[in-house]
């Protein structure tokens, strides 16, 4: 019943619209006026492109001043810093462009409406003006170019020999990390090794994985250098931490890494930003299926000599999975068991 | 017999006048075959050929245009349902369930998967759909046999075949989104390994192959478009229509076939690989996968393989949305300027600057996906060297529009819209241009404004610009003005009301093509935004029935157009008002001129079209034309050869 009240209701504004045209176009016909450019509109087409410049004009300027706060993300880490300045410079130079082009654009458009007496300027070309605003924009983009690629390269310089190693491997719909334990090697992998319980398909015939361990989540040192080993399990995933301007996609069958150096704690960062819950957050960036919304991994930055502790607490995941050292080959399992700290006679 | 220069152009001409210089002469090659001959009334045709198989580009365009005009219908409606999601994230959508069915979940929520789903086709269908078939198609077709002075396209029946491969490849996608699983849902750049893997997600399955299947059809009608655009261009210009006499639109869309040509090809390459890797067990992108409980056994291919396949026809794809919409543009500026298009040989330079350069920056979508850092570097240097004959076309816009005499039509007020959002989503390439800056921007909201700016509210623009522009050539009929100012503004500020908050919400780093974003505590703002982006693309989405309503309304009951409704150059205009077949009854006029005199100092009107000798305006000669006059009658239009010889 309301479907039917709805169609009817809504063939009667048709027709009343139909209608409405119908009459304005039969009375602009008998007045003649569309013969001539209609003055009426035009003027007022042309007041609203200036009312529009500038009510938008205001508004963005309004907008981008009262929220800074909100979309001015804090920074914390050291590459960061040179590509937010990067970035606010470019904002600085496309900015002015912008400003001064739209300014431009609708100004004319409001200055310069027909008048019938009036003949346009015939300004068909003028190369001076051609090349200035070819070389003139070539250097500000060289400009920009050159810092770009200085910073570009810098952040994908290689990792100091210094960094802390981290593996972060995303898979449908978490991320897992996995960090190099006592001897600072991280243990081999092979993806068909992977099962239930050994999330990674950590090679365990492979010494330097034994004491390897795997938190539920990611713990990094302040001011240290970190290096992210990126894997992906099945399908592209893309880390992206957001507070340290961080991000490269995760690709199966391709590991990719990026390193950084965190600069702030979770502690300074909560006091800086005065929000008790603040936490380090790395999400997904890349589209990987149903749940890409909800791929949080929580990340922890701690004072250089809690992170050193909060290590020195973490057991190996061989010990928290005794079970698996059956599937270890015979003449490992003992090495295995020294390395992961589990007394022999657990066996 | 003299002549200055004997060029290719020239030769051609001279062969034409051998042939007895009858009417048909420049054309009858192609002029469907059966139905031609003596003169060019509408022969009798069946309402088949005429209105369904038809071969003349005039019924072939409206075709592409009114297909286009639905994908665009389905596309906006598909953006307004995640949008919904996005913006109101606590609302029931279980009114919907009439339409969607089980995609809405127990609760009256989209259902996660059917909303990537509707991401991913709204972005399939916008992008190739309609801003390539439905702008090219229609614009291509339809302009460049009546503006460069054709009977019809080179060749009429791969004109044809042209726009029912796609209308085949539309029935392959439609049907896709009523199939039980889904359609493709892995974003419209479906990067495998998702995308080749049905048990990754259910979208990936069925819906994925049709996807699969539809553009390569849809990239078959693109070739055949393509190939048939560049050959009329270059062999059925009539007498005087040099390359340097063509208006700006056909520079455009010539530009644009030769993109398409060269770059489609490869991502047929890319689709034919993935068709091989989902369904005959090669591993081209396919390694180390362990999916579902199983490790997969395919090794050694490349996911990233698939991305530098896919961008370097994506990339050069988004100039082939862009550049028509800004051909169409110049010539709607210029004319509701009463001015020269300023910088005209500029302007081609530009075009034909961007035209290459868009080979040579694929990789710029590629910073972050692990790629070689220096890959990165050189991408990054190319890229922003583009921004430098863009950043041309804007002020040459500009210096066009000052000292102008502008009348505002409709579709000048969608052109100037058009470069507003050509400049503002310009700017914001540079950003992303840049790899430093693209580390945290990329993949966020940033992006997204960014694009549909720049490629597809402009794109856009540029088409119902020309819709507007050319709506008299196309019916006879003229559109409503004052609906057109109603859909403008709407449009106008609408689109801008949802694009530009997005510039906000990405910096703050909100990821594109989420669900929901109240897992995490980094994203969890800017609610009132969002709602506000939703509410602002209905509006939008309204507006844009009132030009669906102006549009079919006019094609039955619309005001009759003049001949020359807005006082243009160009050769469309001096065709009747309903052309027929060959589209002139009697010779195709000559041309004697490049198509932007307007407002010539000492002219009777403010516009002297192409075809007027200029033996006839003696009083608005420049000295080097008033030399040409002595040419003119000659040897039959080998005049224009002076204006080459003066350059």
């Amino acid at each position: 019943m309301t479907n039917l009240v709805l169609i009817v209701g809504g063939i009667l504004v048709l027709t009343v619209i139909i209608a409405l045209v119908r009459v304005s176009s039969l009375v602009s016909v008998a007045r003649k006026e569309r013969t001539k450019v209609d003055r009426g509109s035009n003027r007022i087409n042309g007041a609203l492109l200036l009312i529009f410049l500038i009510v938008s004009g205001l508004v963005t300027i309004w907008y981008s001043t009262a929220t800074f706060e909100t979309y001015n993300l804090p920074l914390a880490s050291e590459h960061g810093a040179v590509t937010d300045r990067l970035f606010w410079i470019t904002v600085a130079v496309t900015g002015f462009i912008f400003i001064l082009t739209n300014i431009l654009l609708f100004y004319f458009s409001f200055r310069y409406q027909y008048k019938a007496e009036k003949r346009a300027y015939f300004f068909p070309d003028n190369n001076k003006l051609e090349i200035i605003w070819t070389i003139v924009p070539a250097i500000v983009l060289t400009l920009l170019v050159f810092s770009g690629l200085r910073a570009w390269n810098d952040i994908t310089a290689k990792a100091p020999n210094d960094s802390e190693v981290i593996e972060v491997m995303g898979y449908q719909f978490a991320w897992a990390t996995r960090y190099p334990g006592k001897d600072d090697k991280l243990g081999d992998y092979n993806y068909r090794l992977i099962d239930a319980e050994n999330l990674f398909g950590v090679d365990f015939s492979d010494r330097n994985a034994h004491d390897d361990f795997i938190p539920r989540e990611l713990h990094l040192p302040k001011g240290k250098p970190v290096l992210f080993k990126i894997r992906a399990r099945d399908v592209l995933h893309s880390v992206f931490a957001p507070h340290f301007r961080l991000k490269m996609d995760a690709v199966p069958g391709m590991p990719t890494q990026f390193w950084f150096v965190p600069t702030k704690t979770t502690q300074e960062m909560r006091v800086e930003t005065g929000n008790e819950d603040f936490n380090y957050e790395i999400a997904c960036t890349e589209i990987c299926g149903k749940g890409h919304f909800s791929m949080r991994l929580l990340v922890i930055v701690d004072e250089p000599e809690d992170y050193e502790k909060w290590k020195a607490e973490q057991q190996p995941w061989l010990a928290k999975n005794p079970g698996y050292i059956s599937k270890i080959p015979e003449e490992m399992r003992e090495l295995a068991m020294i390395n992961a700290g589990i007394s022999l006679d657990e066996k | 017999m003299q002549v200055y220069h004997w060029t290719k152009n020239n030769r051609f001409r001279k062969q034409q006048q051998k042939e007895d210089d009858t009417i048909m002469a420049t054309a009858d090659i192609h002029v469907a075959e059966g139905t031609h001959h003596e003169d060019h009334h509408d022969h009798e045709q069946s309402f088949v050929t005429k209105y369904i198989f038809s071969q003349d580009h005039k019924t072939i365009a409206k075709q592409f245009l009114i297909t286009g005009i639905f994908w665009a219908l389905m596309g906006g409606m598909m953006s307004l349902v995640f949008r919904l999601q996005l913006g109101f994230p606590e609302a029931s959508l279980e009114w919907l369930r009439p339409f969607f069915g089980d995609w809405i979940t127990e609760s009256g929520k989209l259902d996660p998967e059917f909303y990537l789903a509707m991401v991913t086709m709204h972005g399939t269908i916008m992008v190739f759909f309609v801003l390539t078939a439905g702008l090219s198609g229609t614009f291509s077709n339809f302009l460049i046999p009546l503006q460069i002075g054709a009977r019809d396209m080179a060749s009429g029946f791969m004109n044809m075949l042209s726009y029912w491969f796609f209308f085949l490849s539309s029935v392959v996608m439609f049907i896709s989104l009523f199939i039980e699983t889904g359609p493709a849902s892995g974003g419209w750049v479906i990067y495998p390994p998702l995308s080749a893997l049905p048990q990754a997600m259910s979208g990936s399955g069925l819906g994925m192959t049709m996807w699969l299947i539809a553009m390569v059809f849809f990239i078959v009608s693109t070739m055949l478009g393509g190939i048939n655009y560049i050959t009329t261009i270059i062999n059925l210009r009539t007498r005087g229509m040099s390359f340097t006499r063509l208006p700006l639109t056909i520079w455009a869309f010539f530009l644009t076939a030769i993109i398409g040509v060269l770059s489609f090809p490869v991502l047929v390459a890319a689709v034919l690989l993935l068709i091989f890797d989902r369904s005959f067990g090669t591993s081209f992108y396919l390694s180390d996968i362990y999916i579902g409980g199983e490790a997969l056994p395919n090794s050694g291919g490349s996911p990233i393989l698939f991305q530098h396949l896919f961008w370097f026809l994506g990339h050069p794809e988004v100039y082939i949305v862009i550049l028509p919409a800004l051909g169409i543009t110049s010539e709607i500026i210029s004319t509701n300027s009463r001015k020269p298009i300023f910088g005209y040989r500029a302007m081609i330079g530009s075009l034909m600057g961007i035209a290459i350069l868009s080979f040579v920056v694929w990789a710029h979508h590629m910073f972050v996906t692990g790629m070689n850092p220096f890959l990165g570097s050189v991408f990054m240097l190319l890229t922003l060297i583009i921004a430098v004959p863009s950043a041309v076309k804007v002020f040459n816009y500009l210096t066009t529009l000052w000292k102008g005499n502008i009348i505002y039509t409709p579709g000048m007020l969608f052109s100037i819209g058009l470069v507003s959002f050509f400049i503002t989503g310009g700017v914001t390439g540079i950003f992303l241009g840049n790899a430093a800056l693209d580390i945290q921007l990329h993949d966020t909201y940033f992006v997204v404004a960014h694009f549909h700016i720049v490629m597809g509210s402009a794109a856009f623009f540029g088409m119902v610009a020309g819709v507007y522009h050319w709506f008299p050539k196309m019916f006879g009929r003229m559109m409503d003005a004052r609906l057109g100012y109603i859909h403008f503004w709407m449009s106008f500020v609408g689109i801008y009301s949802v694009f530009f908050p997005m510039h906000y919400i990405g910096i703050a780093g909100f990821p594109r093509r989420y669900y929901s974003f109240t897992n995490f505590d980094a994203f969890n703002s800017y609610t009132d935004l969002n709602a506000l982006i939703t509410i602002a693309s209905f509006i939008t989405m309204v507006a844009q029935f009132v030009f669906l309503f102006n549009f079919f309304y006019s094609i039955f009951r619309g005001r009759k157009a003049p001949q020359n409704p807005w006082n243009s150059n160009t050769l469309e205009w001096t065709a009747p008002i309903h052309p027929g077949h060959g589209n002139w009854p009697g010779e195709i006029p000559t041309v004697y001129r490049w198509p932007y005199d307007y407002s010539k100092p000492g002219a009777k009107e403010d516009f002297i079209p192409q075809n007027i000798p200029f033996s006839e305006t003696p009083e608005s000669n420049l000295p080097s034309e008033t030399e040409s006059i002595k040419l003119e009658g000659l040897d039959n239009g080998d005049a224009i050869i002076v204006d080459d010889a003066k350059e």
